[in-house]
Order: C-alpha cells, then sequence, then structure tokens
C-alpha cells in the first residue's frame, strides 16, 4: 500500500485537497497522512514569561489543531472508508512536510494553493510553491 | 529637603558599604569587584578553560545541531540565549563603557575583554545550575534560578539552612537589583538622551524629565501589569536589529577614522599596563574596567539564569555552554567596539568627558562622523533600556514569588514599585543612580558566588561529563533534512 501526505490547515482549499485525495486513495489503495504543521522557528524572539508558559502554550496549540483541523480532516477519510493517520508538528511548514514525507515513506505529497497563512503567504509565496521546488517526490497542488 | 537629595544619601551611603575599598598603589579596589574577578579566574581553571575549547559546541548547539525533533514547538537554545541576551545587551554597552573609559581611559577597555572573557566561566556555571535545579510544574511551566539551585543544590549538599538563607538573600538582592541596575539606571540614561537630542536641558523635556519616566512607566505598565504581549513582542523584535544597526554604525565610525585604529589599539594595550593620564593609572583602568564588565555582561550575579533556565533540554549542560556566549556577544564584542569609537574619534579626551558621562559621550563619538546618529542613538537607547526594564521586572517578579510563594499580591505590590522607581530614575542625577544600582545588582554575587564555589564538583561533573560525551561521540548531532 503506498503512502501520500496531505497537508492540512484551516482552509476550505485544505478541505478540497483533503477530498481530492480521498477520491484517489479509495481507488488506487493509498494510505493518506494528514499532516498539520503549526509555524514556528526556533529562531524567533520571544519573552522571557512567554518562555516560562511555553510547553503549556504549545501544549494548546497542538490540541487545538487536533480538534479544529484533524479531526474534521480524517472525518472525511474516515467516511471513505480510506486508511489514514494524522499529525501535528511545529516548525517552518514546507520543510517539515517534506521531512514527514520522508519518514514514513510518501511517494506523492498533495497541498491545496493557497493556506490559512493570509498576508505571510502574500509576502513570502506560500507553502505549495515551496514543496513545488524543494520536494523529492511528485507534489500535486489542489486549487 | 526634596525627595532627590534625599535618594542621593540613601544611594552614597548603600553603595559605601557595598563598595568598601582598600587602596592599592593610589587608587581604591572595591573588594566586590575582586569577588567576580577570582569567580570567573577559578572557573576558568576549574573548567579547564572552555572558552576556548567550547565556542564550537556552543554555536552548534544554537543552531539546533543536538536539539531533538520531537521538541520542536518548545523553547529552543537559540530563544534562551537571546532573550537572556536582550535582558544583558542595555545601557551598560552604550553609557557603561563610556563612563569606563572617561574614568579609566584607552586602557580599561583591555580589562574589560579580559572581565568578559573570564566571566564566561562563571556565566557558563550559573545558567548550567538554572537549568539542572529548576522547578518543573504541573502545567509544564518552569521558574528557574540562583534561588532555586541555591535552595535545592546546597540541600543536596548536606547544606541545606545556608542554601534556603543564601537563597533568600539572593531574591532580596535581586529585587534591588531589578529596580536599580535594571530599571532607574535605564530609565535614568534613556531620559538624559531624549533630553539631549531635543534641546538639551533647557528644552522642554529638560525642564520637565518626569514626562518621559511617566511615558515609559506607562508602557512598562502595559507591558507587566496589563499584560500587553504585543508591546513587549514588537520590542523583542526590533531590539536585534537595533543592536545589528548600532554595531554597524559603530564599524562605519572606526573604518572613518581608519588611519588611526592601529593606534586606538595601541593605546587600549598600553594605557592597560602603564600608569599615567588617568587617576589610579594601570590599576584605576583596571577597577573600572572590570567593573563596568561586570555591570554589562552579568556574569556571577545570578539574573541570566532566571532566562536560561525556560529552555528545554534534557542536558542541564547544554544550556551551560550556550549562555557562555552572552558574555561574549555582550562584553567582547558589543563593548569592544563602543570602546573603540570612543577611542578612535577621541572624545574620551574632551575636558569634561567625566562629567559628560554615559550616552552622552558615546553619542558625541559617533556624532563626529553621523551627525544625525544622537537622534538614531536615542531610539536605540530607548529600546535596549526597554527592553532590559522589560526583562528585569520579570527577573523581579520572579524572586517576588519566590519570597512570597507565588502570591499574587505580593508579585502586583513588586510591578507597582517597580513602575514608581522608573519615574524616579528619570528625575535623579546620574550619580547616585549609578551608586543604587550599582550596589544592589553587585550584592546578588555574593549569595551567588557562595552557592557556586559550594556547587563546584557538580558544575565540573556535568559541563565536563557532557562535553566528554560529546567528543568521543557518545552525544551524536542530529540528523535534520532541513537545517
Amino acid at each position: 500500500m503506498d503512502t501520500v501526505v496531505v497537508g492540512v490547515d484551516n482552509s476550505d482549499v485544505s478541505t478540497r485537497a483533503v477530498e481530492f485525495a480521498v477520491e484517489r486513495a479509495q481507488k488506487n489503495d493509498w494510505k493518506v497522512v494528514l499532516v498539520h504543521v503549526v509555524p514556528w522557528s526556533p529562531y524567533s524572539f520571544t519573552t522571557p514569561s512567554e518562555n516560562e508558559h511555553r510547553h503549556r502554550e504549545r501544549e494548546s496549540e497542538i490540541s487545538a489543531a487536533q480538534e479544529q483541523i484533524l479531526v474534521p480532516m480524517a472525518a472525511i477519510a474516515e467516511e471513505a472508508g480510506v486508511s489514514h493517520e494524522a499529525l501535528v508538528k511545529h516548525g517552518k511548514p514546507s520543510d517539515t512536510m517534506s521531512d514527514i514525507a520522508d519518514e514514513v515513506g510518501a511517494v506523492h505529497l498533495i497541498v491545496g494553493r493557497t493556506g490559512d497563512g493570509g498576508l505571510r503567504e502574500a509576502v513570502f509565496g506560500s507553502v505549495a510553491s515551496r514543496l513545488v521546488q524543494q520536494a523529492k517526490i511528485p507534489v500535486t497542488v489542489v486549487p | 529637603m526634596n525627595i532627590a537629595e534625599t535618594f542621593e544619601q540613601f544611594a552614597t551611603a548603600v553603595a559605601d558599604t557595598v563598595f568598601f575599598s582598600v587602596d592599592i598603589a593610589g587608587a581604591s579596589l572595591p573588594l566586590i569587584v575582586v569577588w567576580l574577578v577570582i569567580a570567573g579566574t577559578f572557573f576558568t581553571i576549574w573548567l579547564g578553560f572552555m572558552q576556548v575549547r567550547g565556542p564550537k559546541l556552543a554555536v552548534d548547539l544554537v543552531r539546533g545541531k543536538y536539539s531533538n525533533p520531537e521538541d520542536a514547538g518548545e523553547v529552543s537554545h537559540f530563544q534562551a540565549l537571546a532573550t537572556a541576551v536582550s535582558g544583558t545587551v542595555g545601557l551598560g554597552n552604550i553609557a557603561g563603557v563610556a563612563i569606563a573609559i572617561s574614568l579609566g581611559g584607552p586602557g580599561a577597555t583591555f580589562w574589560m575583554i579580559l572581565a568578559g572573557l573570564l566571566g564566561m566561566a562563571t556565566k557558563m556555571a550559573e545558567c548550567m545550575l538554572g537549568v539542572k535545579y529548576r522547578n518543573e510544574h504541573a502545567d509544564g511551566s518552569v521558574s528557574g534560578g540562583p534561588m532555586y539551585y541555591l535552595r535545592k543544590g546546597l540541600a543536596e549538599r548536606g547544606l541545606g539552612g545556608l542554601g534556603s538563607v543564601l537563597a533568600v538573600f539572593f531574591a532580596i538582592f535581586m529585587i534591588g537589583g531589578a529596580l536599580g541596575g535594571g530599571n532607574m539606571f535605564q530609565s535614568n540614561q534613556a531620559t538624559a538622551q531624549i533630553v539631549e537630542v531635543t534641546g538639551g536641558d533647557d528644552g522642554f523635556f529638560g525642564s520637565n524629565p518626569w514626562i518621559i519616566g511617566v511615558g515609559f512607566a506607562v508602557f512598562a505598565g502595559l507591558v507587566i501589569i496589563g499584560g500587553v504581549k504585543s508591546i513587549a513582542r514588537v520590542t523583542e523584535k526590533i531590539v536585534p536589529f537595533m543592536a545589528v544597526f548600532y554595531l554597524v554604525s559603530a564599524l562605519v565610525v572606526i573604518l572613518w577614522n581608519v588611519s588611526s585604529l592601529g593606534t586606538a589599539i595601541g593605546q587600549i594595550f598600553s594605557g592597560a599596563f602603564t600608569p599615567e593620564g588617568v587617576a589610579g593609572g594601570a590599576i584605576g583602568a583596571l577597577i573600572v574596567g572590570f567593573q563596568r564588565a561586570a555591570f554589562s555582561n552579568e556574569a556571577g550575579l545570578g539574573s541570566a539564569s532566571v532566562a536560561h533556565s525556560a529552555v528545554k533540554t534534557k542536558e542541564p549542560a547544554t544550556e551551560g555552554f550556550v549562555a557562555m556566549l552572552e558574555p561574549f556577544i555582550d562584553t567582547v564584542v558589543i563593548c569592544t567596539m563602543t570602546a573603540l569609537t570612543i577611542i578612535i574619534t577621541g572624545t574620551y579626551t574632551n575636558p569634561d568627558a567625566s562629567e559628560l558621562g554615559g550616552v552622552a559621550l558615546t553619542s558625541d563619538s559617533f556624532e563626529t562622523v553621523i551627525p544625525w546618529f544622537p537622534n538614531v542613538l536615542a531610539i536605540a537607547v530607548v529600546l535596549f533600556a526597554f527592553s532590559t526594564m522589560i526583562s528585569w521586572a520579570y527577573y523581579g517578579m520572579k524572586a517576588t514569588g519566590y519570597l512570597f510563594g507565588d502570591n499574587l499580591a505580593a508579585e502586583q505590590g513588586f510591578k507597582v514599585v517597580f513602575l514608581l522607581a522608573t519615574i524616579l530614575g528619570s528625575v535623579v542625577a546620574l550619580d547616585p543612580v549609578i551608586a543604587l544600582s550599582d550596589s544592589m545588582i553587585f550584592l546578588m554575587s555574593i549569595p551567588n558566588v557562595v552557592g557556586l564555589y559550594i556547587l563546584a564538583p557538580v558544575i565540573r561533573r556535568e559541563i565536563q561529563g557532557y562535553f566528554d560525551r560529546v567528543k568521543s561521540g557518545e552525544v551524536k548531532q542530529v540528523e535534520h533534512a532541513h537545517r
């Protein structure tokens, strides 16, 4: 069974990417790994009190991502009877997604064209375009 | 008698006690400075010159080469270091250096750099302990710093009673340091610079400096009482850029006068050893050099240990290595650049240089090459001062929390006193503010360094042990596809 990685976030485009992946997973007998990356950099600047509570903050970021993003996305795969797994990681979205694709031995990456990054994406480019340029495996960008 | 005069008398009395001095070759040498130098020298030898052997490992740690990928999203080594540096890099780097050179001549720079290098060992020791003996609360938040290693570390060695007493004294002095050097000195010098660029003593702010103090207090209050995170975040983000901008500007001034660079460096070395020109000669240069370096990089005082203890790591020694970079960045790099700027432009030879003191002297040096620089420096000074104040408000709050068992009323009370001190700092003259802030900050080093000596075996075991495991390959770098 081949594995595909789908990048998900809080956007409609991301829902379409999951539907696209699940539909093909049914036909091709793929396993779908849903990945949400919380944007984070080890090189950002923080205040001492932010650092003190960082661990708790990280936990709540992870559980919020689980509840609000991964649970509804996984439900789409569940309904279609597709084998699936859901992961939340912190990091730079494009890099982290390719790392996970490597780790799970994925043969294909599927992402939405635009995410929920808003202004950040407009200025620095989208995760999708970075993945297209960097990934070692085929990338499908869903509009 | 007005409030400023009362304050001056109080400050002088405290400073005379803390800076009890002995006369050596005509210069008075404060014993507390000797205390810190001996600590730095001891840990340099005790840890086998880790300043020379360890920097590569320290840089690799900051770059995340040893970080567990599972810890992504937790406080990184870089973040712990950056937070501590933004609390440390403040007016000590701009005003303190100017004071050192106006009192001790160019030779003071040499001793400052030496003190910075020795301070790396002390800083390494105290920040490792901060992580090793921190409290991890049920919700995963952490409290660390000298209070905790004095109490828990000394208890492990059968000195629980002494440890608790030292921890309480440390916490009291840290509250004093937070109010003095971490607050009043910062507000005082930032106000001085704003007054300078807005028309001097005759300008509007010159006759009403308290307005600036109130302004600082309002912004600081929004952050520390109002919990307005955005202000703190903006400051934390701008300060590193300001620091880089400051260094680049210093470089411009130095390159502008590049033909005198050799002479300036020569003056630093000759002034360090030959007794001429300044009061106290070489010894005088040594004393102010060491004193200003200690005030600037805070090694041996224990304050940075509080900030470093928030890092996510299983190996306390890793943060020791990372913390070692702090005095290097602060003193060996930033202070030296300020010093070179002042020496190369010759502004310190101005007859009223020592009266000018502090920021104003540094500002004049930059102005000789970049006429509009005083305005930029004013902004930099305000930001450095503000970020240092925010950090020290946090240190003071942790100390208050330690003393009063995390009592919320006590912490709020501290915050109010802190803000009042901010305003007071803006209206009183420089000398008493420096006297009081130096005293309080240096007092922290007494309980802290006593604790470091008692815990010296633990310090060597952790640091040398980790270093050996890295060298033997037992601790490996983590493979990162994208770093």
